[in-house]
């Protein structure tokens, strides 16, 4: 298997593992490990080592909403120009280009729904190119990241099998 | 009743050895468990869900003796494409409950009282009790881990008698994590083509091969007539209790199979057999993902238990490795039952798979790795804790 590729799909599910961990699971050495990874954050595969937190476990933790935009087209940026303002607010979490009906999907963090609501109306809907928003709050997470917000599940095993 | 009730035949055959130390293990509870020979991953969930779509639509009867002619084909199409040969759904393939039922069938098939079988040790507990139950008589041979445990042909020739009518094999091999190459697999099969002999090829463990490439016996030149190969999906797609196996071979031998088949098992469950059809289409990528993370854990599993100074072999298949507890005087058992009383980490007597087996220890590694650094950190101390009969000079460490 390619080591670059084995150690991504290392840190991706841990990115806490150290250098010489890494080193045991793969057969190489500390040296080899430390070079693929330098290259891989130097090269931009590597963007960021996050935690996925469950946000509804800690007292005054964050409202999240998705919130769906219509946006009128530029001639010649497209949609970069509007994205790139709208990505520049840290409440805003993530932002993508959607088929459907809408045009941008975003996901926006906030303390209370009033703050999000807030935000959405003031900061985003009144963009130039703006046309319409729909918010849709969010309830529950199952689901973050590829990471399952409930107990993990267990193979029932014996303890000895042949 | 005065009678005796259990036959001759049964009571000849000794309890299995796991047996005891299964029941030691059992009132530990707590104990990490290097011991299970099953995936640690739950089966994949969309063959679960295709599990649970099976039990919706009312995938509840019987199916043909052989099993769902879908699932038959998906097999032979698997088979072409990994290892190009081609069996026959119709009537080279049969599906069984496990590959267990499979080697059962196919001893009782080929065997006349007193036929001999030979069989490669160490070696799963089944082989040789299936053997005696059909009126047979396994004859061992001994592997070794100067030869990284694998059979030779030569070993094979001396045992080969008049009564002889197969050679029984199984790589990648439970307990010691060996494997076969092509050339060492090539000379089995002209044994077996000089003296007329059946290979029984159980190869539950082929995709889990690390470093190479698995060579299945049946796809060596004029072998696929000799052969019968056992698969199944418990290992490869972490189905172990879903119990689906398959033979493939000739169609006399599959014939005379599927007819105790028939009689005994009828068919394998219908939901389990749905599910392996799902595996069959859409599990490779998760099946080559549990493969990779098999591959680190075999990494970390070596190269710790040989920096404790336990001699352990890099076995390239299955997920067990099969140190060498020699420099500490202790038997299998002894060593094993302290460890799991003492430091409660369960791993199986190496004797358990045969005389051959004693001085080793069967570890697997299909436990997550916060067990195997903990369990390795156990072993240490264990290991601290007693008189070494070999004195033992640890690895000076910081060095890269």
């Amino acid at each position: 298997m390619d080591l670059a590729l084995n150690v991504l799909e290392i840190i991706e599910n841990d990115p806490k593992i150290n250098i010489s961990e890494i080193a045991s699971l793969t057969g190489r050495s500390d040296r080899e490990i430390r070079d693929c990874i330098g290259e891989l954050e130097s090269n931009g595969t590597i963007r960021k080592y996050k935690t996925v937190i469950d946000w509804d476990k800690v007292n005054n933790g964050y409202v999240y909403a998705v919130i769906e935009i219509k946006v009128s087209l530029e001639r010649e940026t497209g949609y970069n120009v509007v994205a790139d303002r709208i990505s520049r607010f840290p409440e805003v979490r993530s932002v993508r280009l959607i088929s459907g009906d809408h045009d941008l999907s975003l996901t926006v963090r906030g303390r209370s729904m009033k703050e999000v609501a807030f935000f959405v109306a003031e900061k985003i809907a009144t963009l130039p190119q703006v046309q319409s928003t729909a918010t849709h709050f969010v309830l529950k997470t199952y689901k973050e990241d590829g990471v399952l917000l409930h107990e993990p599940e267990h193979a029932h095993r014996l303890s000895i099998v042949p | 009743m005065k009678r005796m009730l259990i036959s001759d035949v049964v009571q000849s055959v000794p309890p299995s050895g796991i047996r005891r130390f299964f029941d030691l293990a059992n009132q530990l509870p707590e104990a990490i468990s290097l011991g299970v020979g099953e995936p640690d991953f739950v089966t994949p969930w969309h063959i679960r869900e295709a599990c649970i779509h099976a039990l919706e639509t009312g995938y509840t009867s019987y199916t043909t003796n052989q099993g769902l002619p879908e699932l038959r084909r998906e097999i032979a199409k698997a088979f072409c494409r990994d290892y190009s040969v081609d069996y026959d759904p119709d009537d080279e393939i049969l599906v069984t409950t496990g590959v267990s039922e499979g080697i059962d069938l196919v001893v009782r098939s080929i065997l006349n009282r007193g036929d001999e079988v030979i069989i490669a040790e160490p070696c799963y507990v089944s082989y040789k009790p299936t053997v005696i139950f059909a009126g047979g008589s396994p004859v061992t041979v001994a592997t070794d881990l100067k030869n990284d445990f694998r059979v030779t042909a030569d070993q094979i020739k001396e045992k080969i008698t008049e009564k002889t009518r197969a050679i029984m094999i199984n790589y990648p091999n439970n307990p010691t994590g060996a494997t076969m190459g092509k050339k060492d697999l090539e000379e089995i099969a002209d044994v077996a083509i000089d003296y007329d002999l059946l290979i029984i090829s159980d190869e539950i463990y082929d995709k889990l091969t690390y470093d190479g490439k698995h060579t299945c016996f049946s796809s060596l030149n004029g072998m696929k007539e000799n052969t019968i190969v056992f698969n199944g999906f418990s290992k490869s797609h972490a189905m172990t209790g879903l119990r689906i196996g398959y033979a493939l071979g000739n169609s006399e031998i599959i014939g005379a199979m599927t007819k105790i088949h028939q009689y005994t098992m009828l068919c394998s469950p219908i939901t389990s057999q749905m599910a392996a059809i799902d595996a069959l289409r859409n599990g490779d990528a998760e099946m080559e993902k549990m493969v990779r993370e098999y591959d680190r854990r075999r990494h970390l599993i070596i190269s710790g238990l040989n920096d404790l100074g336990l001699d352990c072999f890099w076995g390239k298949g299955a997920f067990y490795v099969f140190p060498s507890i020699a420099s500490t005087g202790m038997t299998s058992g002894e060593f094993a039952e302290r460890l799991l009383l003492e430091k409660g980490v369960a791993v199986v007597p190496g004797d358990v798979f045969g005389d051959c087996g004693a001085g080793f220890l069967r570890c697997s590694y299909a436990a997550s790795r916060d067990d195997i650094k903990e369990a390795l950190l156990r072993i240490g101390e264990f290991l601290a804790s007693i008189e070494r009969v070999v004195q033992y000079n640890p690895p000076i460490s910081g060095l890269e």
